[in-house]
């Protein structure tokens, strides 16, 4: 007998900030409106994915000391659209991308539970962290946090909101109307925390919510981040969509989890993809060279460069051979605002590589930036991308992907029409919601149980 | 009975402010509350379309972080009451695409919050309700609240020691605080212009950044460089407003809000009250700028003579002791309410912001029974006239600060 087929996970990132999305494309609609979210999260719920996925920025970026105008820009508050996203949809999960640097526990706690609340158990939370004073000039604490302390405080952000969770066991409200009694428990609530970034004390004022706590999503990729995710989270949102990539972080992460006195099925990988689709492989290869013809623009591929030069390249001709002159070795301080920057360790040797790439190929600035990008991961028919997505989580590449579409709002329909179906055939993607919550649809176990047991057992 | 009976005068705004169950401590206890639901989102879209149903103006959503509490400035470990509440702005949020006219204003606390923060969220809650956002500032001088984000300590202090100097100093340094506070919220909000986005295709532009605005504030609590990371919301400026019981606050009022609410217990108090924070509006150069001021009022409306009067003693008995309240309590008939509320609007109010005393009984009894009396005396709207809250008011959309002509 061979194993059972591992059920896949999908879910849907809300098109980001970032040349990955299409602006200019005739289709492409409304960034800010509600519309635009409410067709986005209907379509995800109508495929049966998981969840939708929302990303957070909280200073906008900056290039040359000026705001980055090439990608879309502008986004709403994480926590009010998805609490409006709950009105329109049933089953779907809601995922919110919460910074732990600039906020504090009581308050996050509070709108997450609020949430899952609002949405009968739908929420779930990416902790992400940053340090920069860059973001820090928007907030009261500017820029407080040494680098090397933002995940020791994203870890006891994230107890700390935990224990607020946990402060209620989820009995307290009796609401006896004849006795009188609405709270079972004078103390419903309290809580008291001391530790190195926070010392809070008192009740917590929102009752125990569907889920328990929401789900927990981790982002970064370090060491720690992944120290951190084993430790903590329920899921990872990943960016290694290849397939070696893929099984080679799936099961470094899944290897830590042991140690942290957790079993395999705890925690979820799920990276990021992107994907075009075409009647025929042929044709869908042929949509995304468009596709990143039009993510790259000229400007965009000066833009890019600077990330690696650290110069003020806006001399240079997109189409022509690229800059003689060498990367800037200093401190990086032309790009603010980006993650992506800190992903090029070695300048030299990148500009070096990529002169000798150009030259090989005779490729101008502009097809350089183009041919070395990110490739779309699933590009084909949709035989061929449900194809290749089941292959990819059988071989435990992933458990599942957070589809990031080009186009919004209805950059996921044909997804939704073509590829869930042929999935849905070979018995690897739910037809119908079996539960109600986003725990649920993981097949994460309700933590509330757990809760209890420890409480009674002190 | 006759539409044209009396003179047709202003048309009053009137909002509900929600709480839980009602403003009284035994609401909960009432047949038509749904004391088990407070925390579904059932509950508060069936209330907020109610509301909507008598076409009222807007409803605010009460807020605070910490238990409800019937003391001043500690918990009172009390199980008797309602105690829990969900965060205001997302209550506000999670009905918005289910109601279509009505203003959503949650409660904020400036205390404790980020203003960056609250200043997307609200204008968020304008893009998701298009256009009918608004929040209610207020500030926490209770100390355990401030315990629950152990970022500045607060003075200890009873109800005894309201009228110290300590608390007075402590009540105008966080009312400071609010109006910066609302300041920074006002400037993020128009930090973008309005034709910002362009999608240039030809220069791949998708804004034009000269129309994108750093706010650069700097103050004694914080400082926000902005810009917003949301661009300008519908209204321009969703609609700001607090609830002010004496001087300090009332200078809020005239500084900073499109909207006051104040607990007159007559008409002369009322007039005076207006008087101070119109005054006050014109020493912070603002005197051409409206102003609504709405008189708040705890509601028990019944239609037989008397009835209201006996459900509040009703009340009172299950609860233990008298009702008390900061604003006038009104028992009497729907009929009765519209002519008090007639007869105060000439000190200057523009309307009222109605607080029912059972949500389950009172809210129904003002969208269907004073409202209807209301109308017979060409005192309110019989239909929405407006698609946004501003609208609702008569507030015309504001130019952007930083726009250049």
């Amino acid at each position: 007998m061979s194993t059972p087929l591992k059920q896949i996970h999908l879910a849907a990132h809300f098109p980001g900030v970032n040349n990955t999305t299409v602006w200019s494309d005739p289709e492409a609609g409304s960034h800010i409106e509600f519309s635009s979210f409410a067709h986005f999260a209907r379509t995800a719920e109508r495929a049966k994915f998981d969840f939708l996925f929302l990303a957070e920025g909280l200073r906008l970026r900056e290039q040359g000391g000026n705001i980055y105008d090439l990608d879309v820009v502008g986004r709403p508050d994480t926590f009010t659209i998805l609490s409006a996203l709950a009105a329109v949809t049933d089953r779907l999960g809601l995922t919110g991308t919460i910074n732990s640097t600039f906020n504090e526990p009581y308050e996050v706690a509070r709108q997450f539970a609020s949430l899952d609340h609002l949405s009968g158990g739908r929420a779930a939370w990416n902790v992400v962290t940053s340090w920069d004073a860059f973001t820090g000039e928007n907030f009261r604490r500017g820029g407080f946090l040494p680098q090397d302390e933002r995940y020791s405080r994203a870890k006891e952000f994230l107890a700390t909101a935990t224990e607020l969770f946990d402060s209620w066991r989820g009995d307290e409200i009796v609401a006896d109307q004849t006795s009188g009694t609405f709270l079972g428990d004078a103390r419903a609530g309290a809580f008291a925390h001391q530790g190195q970034h926070f010392d809070i004390a008192g009740q917590f004022n929102v009752p125990r919510s569907p889920q328990g706590r929401p789900v927990i999503f981790q982002a970064g990729d370090s060491e720690e981040g992944r120290e951190f995710a084993a430790a903590a989270a329920d899921a990872i949102f990943s960016r290694y969509s290849t397939l070696k990539e893929g099984q080679a972080f799936y099961t470094d992460v899944k290897g830590r989890l042991a140690r942290h006195g957790r079993t395999h099925d705890q925690l979820l990988i799920l990276p990021a993809a992107t994907f075009v689709l075409g009647d025929t492989d042929a044709e869908a290869r042929e949509l995304a060279h468009e596709v990143r013809r039009q993510q790259v623009s000229g400007a965009t591929a000066i833009k890019h460069l600077e990330f690696v030069w650290n110069r003020d390249l806006s001399a240079y001709d997109p189409d022509g051979p690229l800059p003689d002159i060498d990367p800037d070795p200093g401190e990086h301080t032309i790009a603010r605002g980006r993650a992506q920057v800190r992903m090029y360790r070695d300048p030299l040797a990148v500009a070096r590589e990529w002169r000798e790439l150009a030259a090989a190929n005779k490729w101008s600035i502009r097809d350089l930036v183009i041919e070395t990008g990110n490739r779309q991961s699933f590009i084909g028919s949709p035989a061929t991308v449900a194809e290749t997505i089941n292959s990819f989580v059988q071989a435990d590449a992933s458990d599942g992907f957070i589809l990031v579409p080009h186009i919004t709002p209805g950059g996921l329909d044909a997804f939704a029409d073509t590829v869930v179906p042929l999935l849905q055939e070979r018995g690897v993607f739910r037809t119908e919601y079996e539960g109600t919550t986003l725990r649920d649809h993981l097949g994460l176990a309700h933590p509330g149980t757990e809760a209890h047991q420890e409480r009674a057992a002190s | 009975m006759s539409d044209t009976s009396s003179t047709p005068s202003t048309p009053l705004h009137l909002a509900v402010a929600l709480d839980g169950a009602g403003w009284h401590p035994a609401a909960w206890r009432e047949p038509q509350a749904r004391p088990r639901e407070l925390f579904d989102p059932a509950y508060w879209t069936d209330v907020v379309t109610e509301a909507e149903r008598g076409l009222l103006d807007f409803v605010t959503f009460e807020d605070g972080l910490s238990l409800q509490s019937s003391r001043r400035t500690e918990p009172d470990g009390r199980t008797d009451q309602v105690r829990g509440r969900l965060d205001a702005v997302l209550i506000a949020s999670r009905v918005a695409p289910l109601t279509r006219h009505i203003g959503l204003v949650p409660t904020v606390v400036a205390t404790h919050t980020e203003p960056f923060h609250i200043s997307k969220a609200i204008a968020t809650l304008d893009y998701v309700s298009t256009g009918r956002a608004g929040l209610r500032i207020r500030v926490s001088r209770r100390r355990h609240e401030a315990e629950h984000f152990g970022r500045r300590t607060l003075p200890r202090f009873g109800p005894e020691d309201l009228d110290t100097p300590v608390v007075r100093e402590l009540t105008a340094e966080l009312f400071e605080e609010a109006t910066d506070y609302i300041e920074v919220v006002r400037r993020l909000w128009d930090s973008w212009e309005d034709d910002a986005e362009i999608r240039d295709v030809a220069t791949g532009r998708f804004i034009d950044r000269d129309k994108l605005h750093y706010i650069d504030f700097e103050g004694r609590h914080f400082s926000v460089k902005g810009p917003s990371i949301t661009p300008r919301p519908p209204q321009g400026q969703p609609v700001v407003s607090a609830l002010a019981h004496q001087s300090v606050p009332y200078r809020l009022v005239a500084t900073s809000t499109d909207i006051g609410y104040i607990t007159p217990h007559d008409p002369d108090q009322a007039r005076a009250t207006v008087a101070e924070i119109r005054t006050a509006q014109a020493a912070a150069g603002r005197a051409e700028e409206p102003v609504h001021i709405f008189g708040d009022l705890v509601v028990f409306l019944d239609d037989e003579p008397g009835a209201a009067a006996a459900r509040l003693e009703r009340l009172d008995a299950v609860a233990g002791q008298p009702y008390t309240s900061d604003a006038k309590v009104f028992t009497g008939t729907p009929a009765q309410l519209a002519e008090l509320l007639l007869s105060w609007q000439p000190a200057g109010l523009s309307g009222f912001r109605l607080r029912p005393g059972v949500i389950g009984h009172d809210l129904e009894a003002i969208t269907r029974g004073l409202v209807p009396e209301l109308q017979r005396r060409g005192a309110f709207r019989r239909s929405y006239e407006a698609d946004t809250l501003r609208g609702l008011l008569g507030l015309a959309r504001p130019a952007n600060r930083y726009a250049t002509v």
